[in-house]
């Protein structure tokens, strides 16, 4: 399942070799979070150190890629051109993810239903052969 | 005032350039201005630009000081500092930083600056990117984050936040839904600042009153912030001179006391919610501030109710908003309430706030020039004056890691 909802000329994500495995899963339309393989605490974005027990030692975790709304702007200027305004950024509360939450964008939602709280679930958009972005859009409860 | 530790630093002079709108300065280089507020500063605290040391700045400026002390002469350059982190949070950490090299004697006169020419760069929010260009025939891909800001910011620009009048309506907007905060409260605020601005002749917009109804007018940037929720994109710069208890006494103005200052960022707070959507529940719609404003008072033996004026930096309404949460001027989400009572207009306000027009109204300098109008408004210098002011809270950005002064004047 692919869509398209924002034009190419969006920003590339740009990534080190601690975040690079989480859009190379992405790629995959797998949404993963990592997760600390001595506490299990799960952290987003990548980083090289568990936060809470300092361990550098950790995995990827898949998760299921729904979620809510944690709170959303309407964006009214363009990136890039060819681009529809407004546009949705939102931070997703993600479900099963340890607590996490992820910033993202909202598609196909109308002015009148967008609200914090909302459920949502993922949607992948590929930009390229090599790169897909995780995107949400709203969802029956 | 009672005041229980203080630091031997004091504020003796300021200065800075003539302010525009961004991109107005074409034909004076950024440097050239820095120069020129620095000169400015040192005159103005009966200095000569021989007696300074030091120069310390923020926010990435460019014009590095090991060029600058070359440029204005300077007998050695004992000290030279730059506040780690792009974004105004920086301001008042860089006034602490000059305030520590003073105190140690790693330095005598050490003047802090900053200076914006947007236009001569590239302007704020667009990552340098132009929103009309033709798209790259090229596949996009993953690209390779040159810092570990890039890296933090690739979880982010993917989704087509750059601007950060969109990052900071991400906490603006919560703190609506959580409190019922509301866009006519943060116009009143915007109003407010317009008005201080209205006697203030640097201000770039002293002469173009708004109403709260010019407010609700005007275009949505990133809801709820409308365009005149958005700080000013401004052409200038300025500087403040910091120097030690021994030197300040026979200058040619009385001394500003930095009575306490603090930086830093709470845990796990990184960049903030520009970059960072797992800033802890109960953090995430606040400035961040309130730990380090916790720090402060304690430091100086002062609370909020002490504060006779305030410089609260104002990228956004909204985080000034939550920057008065978390210093403590009223209750965790009675924000919009306490803006509404009045309490920060330069008249009948119980807390006078941005006397200048802040970045709202006067000049987005990143908030310097809210040091510089702290020290005039316990001079007596500023254009709203407070009587008798002998406290001023300065702020500088906040939902970012943050940094604040206490100035007191005896």
């Amino acid at each position: 399942m692919s869509e398209r909802f924002f034009p190419d000329g969006m920003p590339p994500p740009l990534a080190d070799s601690t975040t690079l495995p989480w859009w190379q899963a992405a790629a995959e339309h797998r949404l993963v979070v990592q997760r600390c393989s001595s506490c299990e605490q799960t952290r987003h974005p990548p980083a090289p150190v568990c936060p809470r027990c300092r361990s550098a030692e950790s995995d990827w975790k898949e998760i299921p890629g729904r979620g809510e709304v944690y709170t959303y702007t309407r964006v009214h200027r363009p990136i890039a051109a060819g681009q529809e305004l407004p546009f949705v950024v939102a931070v997703i509360a993600l479900e099963d993810s340890g607590g996490l939450r992820m910033i993202s964008n909202l598609v196909d939602v109308g002015p009148q239903e967008l609200e914090i709280g909302m459920p949502v679930e993922l949607v992948w958009e590929d930009m390229s052969a090599d790169l897909a972005i995780p995107r949400f859009r709203p969802t029956a409860r | 005032m009672r005041v229980v530790s203080r630091s031997r630093a004091q504020l003796v002079g300021v200065g800075e350039s003539q302010y525009t709108r961004w991109g107005k300065i074409g034909d004076v280089t950024e440097h050239a201005l820095a120069c020129q507020a620095i000169q400015r500063a040192v005159a103005d605290a009966g200095l000569d630009m021989d007696d300074v040391d030091g120069l310390a700045s923020f926010a990435e400026d460019r014009n590095e000081a090991v060029f600058l002390a070359a440029e204005l002469g300077l007998p050695a350059l004992r000290f030279a500092n730059m506040v780690w982190m792009p974004g105004g949070g920086g301001g008042c950490a860089a006034v602490s930083n000059a305030a520590m090299a003073v105190e140690t004697g790693q330095a005598e006169v050490v003047v802090v600056y900053r200076s914006l020419c947007q236009g001569q760069f590239f302007r704020f929010g667009t990552a340098g990117r132009d929103a009309t260009a033709p798209v790259d025939p090229e596949p996009p891909t993953v690209q390779q984050a040159n810092s570990l800001m890039l890296a933090s910011m690739g979880f982010a620009m993917p989704y087509g936040l750059l601007m950060a009048a969109a990052a900071y309506a991400l906490p603006t907007r919560r703190h609506m839904h959580l409190y019922g905060t509301t866009s006519e409260q943060l116009g009143r605020l915007a109003v407010t600042f317009r008005e201080h601005a209205s006697r203030n002749p640097r201000a770039v917009m002293g002469g173009r009153p708004m109403t709260l109804e010019d407010h609700q007018a005007s275009p949505m940037i990133a809801d709820p912030h409308r365009l005149f929720d958005c700080c000013l994109e401004s052409d200038g710069a300025c500087a403040v001179v910091v120097t030690t208890q021994e030197r300040a006494r026979d200058l040619a103005k009385p001394p500003v006391e930095i009575l306490a200052s603090e930086q830093g960022a709470p845990r796990g707070y990184a960049f903030g919610p520009f970059t960072n959507a797992n800033i802890a529940d109960d953090l995430y719609a606040t400035g961040g501030c309130e730990e380090m404003a916790g720090r402060l008072w304690g430091k100086a033996g002062l609370g909020p109710g002490d504060v006779d004026v305030a410089q609260i930096y104002d990228h956004f309404t909204g985080c000034v908003l939550m920057q008065l949460e978390d210093y403590g001027f009223c209750k965790r989400g009675e924000g919009g309430p306490f803006i509404e009572s009045g309490a920060l207009a330069w008249k009948g306000g119980s807390v006078p706030t941005n006397t200048h027009g802040g970045s709202l109204s006067e000049a987005y300098i990143h908030g310097l020039n809210h040091v510089v109008e702290g020290v005039r408004s316990l001079r007596g210098e500023s254009t709203s004056p407070v009587e008798g002011a002998e406290v001023c809270l300065v702020t500088s950005g906040a939902c970012v890691p943050s940094s604040a002064v206490l100035l007191g004047r005896r």
